[in-house]
């Protein structure tokens, strides 16, 4: 820690696991419910577990976001921290709005608009919480160094900020409400979202590989143009079926499609960087989930989301089991995965220790990622067997369902999985052991060539 | 990369080109704008029953269940042409008696059957999303769902 007010970002990192660990929790019960159906369900219907496990997971990686900018801006800037005040301000009132609106999904109060359910006065606290975040780090970066990497994660975050306004616009036509829905939510994970994950990406990349900065900043620019030239116009791949015109069955599964390049590119460049690369960092938990990440985000965002993104397969995919296999890849991929990466970097230098529990920590990685690919894997069984019984052959719903259980009950096996890992990851993270449980391999012995 | 490939330009050609997107996105999106209210839902009006009917819904979360033209959770049936479904699009009435029929008959209780919590809406509020649900249906979704199942 070179910079003292890089401390800010060890408290939104603590809030970040907690509410990962909810997240988990949530998804887990949710996943026994599908098991077990008449499990709480007079006391906690899905519905609510649903939204608390979404919304954890969307405040959650914010948080992470937050805490990746707290922590590297000033490394970047070359300075503190604008406002430390400030910043341990936004991160009240971010925790403040959290716990208020699981209060209030616990007690019936939300809205229902999916994912974006915060009452009202929460949504105004996320709003203010991140102009609080972009003054401070702006302020930050214009009386420091400027960098591509600074750059491209403020503009990835005022264009995020700037689409949350849509949060509120909510017509009262439907149509309408859902096209407007997208450009928070399509346009966030594939557009805004990405130019964030590259910047971080980036400067991990940098810190852990030593490679020259022009070389990675040269590649970051071509990462997040590619990202917004075709994550732009491929919001279309939401607009076949919700009645809006024709044409975006073309527009949407054409830069759809193109939508895979970005995210190729981001796991080319890590393992590129990896291998350029001539230092050996010490740090080998942070490298294993910074490649981890890039490469499972290229499967879970751009293999999964490919596979139903032309709209003549998407007519019989749309809003089945896919889209969920889907969901939760290339959202453990790309956001989950980078955001442990950051985690797993910071860290150690936060509590100014060395980097220890390295085995640990990468066990979890082993066993989180496994968990999401094997329930990947049984999600995309069951909405390829719903699609043919519902979609083509036109069964019933529920009884379409009921023949799925078998890998209802395999995706809770993975989820279980997944929440040990979490726990196990978080454990590495807080708890100090000086000695690895095992002795771990010899590092690296030939960097680069 | 090659030479030519030089940072500032491809900084500039990530400005440039996203201006561009971004301005082509905007005017499309305006055009969509038109099309929904004009043509692809102009078959009902949009009544103060549908609106009505609109925020009931999101009210109770209905979403976080069900999907609606695709959309939302897959938990539960597809609503977004349920009204098809139960044969009752051209008809408010039936509409509203089968959803209150529906709604109040959950939960269903039934041992290892999905449950669909009890509601306790006024006729006001189901003869409202009755109207909803009819008014989603009548929508231009260039033919989705495949078929009624949904
Ligand atoms: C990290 C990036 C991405 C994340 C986090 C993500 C996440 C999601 C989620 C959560 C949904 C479901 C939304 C809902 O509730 O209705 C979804 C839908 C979809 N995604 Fe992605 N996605 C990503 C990238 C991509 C990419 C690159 C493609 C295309 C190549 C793609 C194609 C699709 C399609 C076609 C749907 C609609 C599925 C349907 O019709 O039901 N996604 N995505
Ligand atoms: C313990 C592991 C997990 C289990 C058992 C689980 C289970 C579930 C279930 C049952 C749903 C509702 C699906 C429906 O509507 O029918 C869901 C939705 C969702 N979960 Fe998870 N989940 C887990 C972990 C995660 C993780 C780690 C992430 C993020 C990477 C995640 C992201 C999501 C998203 C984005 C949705 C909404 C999907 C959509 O709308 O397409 N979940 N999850
Ligand atoms: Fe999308």
């Amino acid at each position: 820690m070179k910079y003292q007010s890089q401390k800010v970002a060890y408290w939104y990192i603590l809030a970040a696991l907690a509410l990962f660990g909810i997240q988990v929790a949530g998804g887990l019960l949710a996943g026994w419910v599908y098991v077990s159906p008449n499990f709480l369900s007079e006391l906690l219907p899905f519905n609510v577990i649903r939204m608390i496990h979404t919304n954890a997971l969307i405040v959650w990686l914010l948080l992470g976001f937050f805490a990746a900018a707290y922590f590297l801006v000033p490394e970047e800037a070359e300075r503190e921290i604008w406002s430390p005040k400030l910043a341990y301000l936004q991160l009240v009132i971010l925790l403040v709005g959290t716990l208020g609106a699981v209060g209030s999904y616990l007690v019936g109060i939300h809205g229902g608009r999916e994912f974006l359910e915060q009452p009202l006065w929460v949504k105004f606290g996320i709003l203010v919480a991140a102009l609080i975040f972009l003054l401070n780090v702006s302020m930050t970066v214009l009386s420091g160094k400027r960098t591509a990497i600074t750059n491209v994660l403020l503009m990835g975050l005022w264009l995020l900020s700037l689409l949350w306004v849509f949060a509120f616009i909510n017509p009262d036509n439907l149509s309408l409400d859902k096209m407007y829905w997208w450009f928070v939510v399509h346009l966030w994970v594939e557009a805004t979202w990405e130019l964030v994950m590259a910047a971080i990406l980036a400067f991990l990349l940098l810190k852990l590989t030593g490679v020259d900065r022009e070389v990675v900043e040269k590649w970051l620019y071509v990462i997040v143009a590619t990202a917004l030239f075709s994550g732009i116009l491929g919001t279309g791949h939401h607009f076949y079926w919700i009645g809006l015109p024709g044409y975006w069955q073309w527009v949407g599964s054409i830069f759809s499609t193109f939508e895979v390049i970005p995210f190729f590119l981001m796991m080319s460049f890590a393992f590129v960087m990896v291998w350029k690369g001539r230092k050996t960092h010490p740090n080998k938990a942070a490298l294993l989930w910074s490649l981890g990440s890039s490469t499972v985000a290229f499967f879970g965002a751009g293999v999964w989301g490919f596979l139903h993104t032309l709209h003549g397969v998407n007519f019989y995919s749309h809003g089945t089991q896919i889209t969920a296999a889907h969901g939760h890849l290339a959202f453990y991929g790309a956001y989950v995965a980078l955001n442990l990466a950051v985690f797993s970097y910071a860290m150690p230098m936060l509590r100014q220790r060395e980097p220890y529990n390295q085995v640990l920590n990468m066990a979890s990685f082993w066993l989180m990622t496994g968990g999401m690919a094997f329930m990947t894997f049984v999600l995309t069984f069951a909405g390829t067997i719903q699609t043919h019984m519902q979609r083509v052959v036109g069964d019933y719903y529920m009884d379409v369902q009921d023949s799925l259980s078998v890998f209802y009950l395999m995706r809770f096996g993975a989820g279980a999985a997944v929440v040990i890992g979490a726990l196990l990851f978080i454990y590495s993270m807080l708890v100090v052991r000086r000695k690895e449980v095992i002795t771990p391999g010899p590092a690296n012995p030939v960097p680069g060539e | 990369m090659a030479e030519i490939l030089t940072k500032s330009r491809a900084r500039n050609i990530f400005y440039g080109g996203s201006i561009f997107f971004v301005v082509v996105f905007v005017g499309m999106t305006v055009h969509s704008h038109r099309y929904v209210v004009q043509t692809s839902t102009a078959g009902m009006p949009l009544s103060e029953e549908v609106r009505h009917g609109k925020h009931v819904w999101e009210e109770h979360s209905c979403i976080n269940c069900h999907s609606l033209h695709g959309e939302g959770a897959y938990f539960a049936p597809e609503l977004g042409n349920v009204t098809t479904r139960w044969g009752v699009q051209d008809s408010p009435d039936d509409a509203f008696w089968m959803l209150k029929g529906w709604i109040e008959s959950q939960p269903s209780g039934l041992e290892g059957r999905r449950q669909m919590p009890r509601y306790e809406l006024t006729d006001e509020d189901i003869r409202a999303l009755s109207e909803f649900l009819r008014w989603a249906d009548q929508t231009d979704t260039q033919g989705w769902p495949p078929n009624d199942a949904g």
